[in-house]
C-alpha cells in the first residue's frame, strides 16, 4: 500500500472549472470508494485529482413530470432518501444492496457509471430504464444511451476533457413490477456472483411486456433481448418461466475468477429468472 | 493544502498534503487514535467515523473530502466524562471481545440512532452490515444497540 501524499487534489467549485481541469490532465474524484483504493495499490499514479464534490451541477437530483436527472457527484445514499426513491423502486432495491452504509454515503451514482464494472449494482436499474449519460467537455455536451457509454469492464467512451455530468432517467410507462436480486457469498459488502434486475408490466394475468438486466454474466451489464421477447405473453407464478432459465443462459457471457466460475454464474443467472416468478407472483 | 473542519466540535486547522488520508490525520497528526485500520479498503468498517453526520470510512477519505465539514470520531461520544450511553450499553451487553471493531461498530450504531432512534433488530442487523468483527459475534452488539435505543436518545 502506498500513500498518497505526492498527489496535488484541485476542489473545483464550477462546472467549467472542473473541465478545463480535466482537460489539462486532471482525473476525476468523486467519492473515491474504488479510486482509493486501486491508487493505493497501483505503481503509477495521476499527479493531479479533480474532486468532483462541490460543483452545484453535479450535485443536483430534479424530478420531473416524466423523468429525472441524478447529478454525477449525489451518493447513493443521497438518492435512497429522496423522493425518487419512492418514484422508481428498481433504483430503491438495486442502490440498497450497494455496500454497506458509509459506503452508499460516500459513493456516487457518477463514480459507479465511471467505473463500469460488470458487476455494478447501481448500473441494473440505469440499463432498465434507459437511461441517458449527459457528458459535459469543453465544447458543450452530449447525451448518449448508457448502453453506448459503457464499452466493457472498466472502459467507457469518455473523451478527454470531458465528464460525466449527470444521469437522466425517463420513467417507465404505467406501473411495473420490479425485481432485483443479487447472489453473492453475504449480502452486505459483496461483489455479485451475479445480478438480474426487472422490470415487468402485467395485464390480466400475463406478462405485456419485460425489461430484464443481469450484471457479473458478460464484460458489461447485459439486457438479453431474447428473453425479454419470450416473457410476453407468459404468466407470473412459481416455477412459471423454468423453460426460459436456459434461454437465459445462453444469453450470458460469464468468465471464471476468484468469485466464482463461469458455469455456476450461467446457472444462477437462469435460477434468478426463476426465483423472479415466484417473487413478482407474491408482490401482485 | 490549509485543511479547516470541526473535529468533535472543535474548530481544527491543519497544513497537510491533500491527499493524506483522513485515517492518517486523525491518528498520527491529531493524535486521535480511536479510529482504527482495519482492512484499509473500504471491507471492514474499522474506521467508520461520521462526516456531517454521516458514516464515513476514514480510509477511503482524502483530506480533500473533509474540507469545511464537521468530524466526529469515538473519541468526540464521551461527554464531560460520561460514557455515551451506546459505549455503556456495549460495556453492559459484553460487546467488546478483542475491542478493535468497537469504535466503528460505536459510530455506526450513533449514526443509526441519529436517523432512527427507535430501529428494529433488522435495521439494526442492516444498518451494521458495514462492520466487521472477527472475535465475538454480533448479537450481543446489536443487543447494545437496542438497549442504548430504548435507554435514551443520543445528545
Amino acid at each position: 500500500m502506498r500513500t498518497l501524499e505526492g498527489l496535488s487534489i484541485e476542489r473545483p467549485a464550477t462546472l467549467v472549472g472542473a473541465v478545463e481541469l480535466l482537460a489539462d490532465g486532471g482525473q476525476p474524484l468523486a467519492g473515491g470508494t474504488d479510486l482509493v483504493v486501486r491508487l493505493r495499490q497501483s505503481e503509477s499514479r495521476p499527479r493531479r485529482l479533480v474532486y468532483l464534490g462541490r460543483i452545484p451541477e453535479l450535485r443536483a437530483l430534479s424530478v420531473e413530470e416524466g423523468s429525472a436527472e441524478i447529478g454525477a457527484a449525489v451518493s447513493h445514499a443521497e438518492i435512497l432518501s429522496s423522493p425518487l426513491a419512492a418514484r422508481l423502486p428498481i433504483l430503491r432495491q438495486a442502490l440498497s444492496t450497494i455496500g454497506g452504509p458509509a459506503i452508499r454515503a460516500m459513493g456516487t451514482l457518477g463514480g459507479n457509471v465511471a467505473n463500469a464494472s460488470p458487476a455494478a449494482d447501481g448500473l441494473i436499474p440505469l440499463y432498465l430504464l434507459d437511461a441517458q449519460v449527459r457528458l459535459a467537455g469543453l465544447t458543450g455536451e452530449r447525451e448518449i444511451p448508457l448502453s453506448s457509454f459503457v464499452r466493457g469492464p472498466g472502459a467507457i467512451d469518455l473523451r478527454s476533457g470531458e465528464l460525466i455530468r449527470s444521469l437522466m432517467l425517463p420513467f417507465p410507462a404505467g406501473t411495473p413490477l420490479s425485481y432485483f436480486r443479487k447472489v453473492g457469498r453475504r449480502r452486505a459488502l459483496v461483489i455479485a456472483v451475479a445480478s438480474l434486475g426487472a422490470l415487468v408490466w402485467e395485464t390480466q394475468g400475463k406478462i405485456a411486456q419485460a425489461r430484464v438486466a443481469l450484471g457479473s454474466v458478460a464484460p458489461t451489464v447485459l439486457r438479453p433481448a431474447h428473453v425479454e421477447r419470450a416473457l410476453v405473453g407468459r404468466e407470473l407464478h412459481a416455477g412459471s418461466l423454468e423453460d426460459l432459465a436456459e434461454l437465459l443462459s445462453e444469453e450470458t457471457r460469464p468468465i471464471d475468477d476468484l468469485r466464482a466460475t463461469a458455469a455456476y454464474r450461467r446457472q444462477v443467472a437462469g435460477s434468478l429468472l426463476v426465483d423472479m416468478a415466484e417473487t413478482l407472483s407474491n408482490q401482485e | 493544502m490549509r485543511l479547516e473542519f470541526e473535529l468533535n466540535g472543535r474548530r481544527t486547522v491543519v497544513n497537510i498534503p491533500p491527499g493524506r488520508r483522513l485515517l492518517d490525520l486523525l491518528r498520527e497528526d491529531l493524535g486521535l487514535p480511536g479510529t482504527k485500520e482495519g482492512c484499509g479498503e473500504g471491507e471492514c468498517g474499522a474506521c467508520t467515523v461520521l462526516v456531517n453526520g454521516q458514516p464515513t470510512l476514514a480510509c477511503l477519505a482524502l483530506a480533500a473530502h473533509v474540507q469545511g465539514t464537521a468530524v466526529c470520531t469515538v473519541e468526540g461520544l464521551a461527554q464531560a466524562g460520561e460514557l455515551h450511553p451506546l459505549q455503556n450499553a456495549f460495556i453492559e451487553h459484553g460487546a467488546v471481545q478483542c475491542g478493535f471493531c468497537t469504535p466503528g461498530l460505536l459510530m455506526a450504531s450513533y449514526a443509526l440512532l441519529q436517523k432512527n432512534p427507535n430501529p428494529t433488530r433488522h435495521e439494526v442487523r442492516e444498518y451494521l452490515a458495514g462492520n466487521l468483527c472477527r472475535c465475538t459475534g454480533y448479537d450481543q452488539v446489536i443487543d447494545a444497540v437496542l438497549s442504548a435505543a430504548k435507554g435514551q436518545r443520543c445528545p
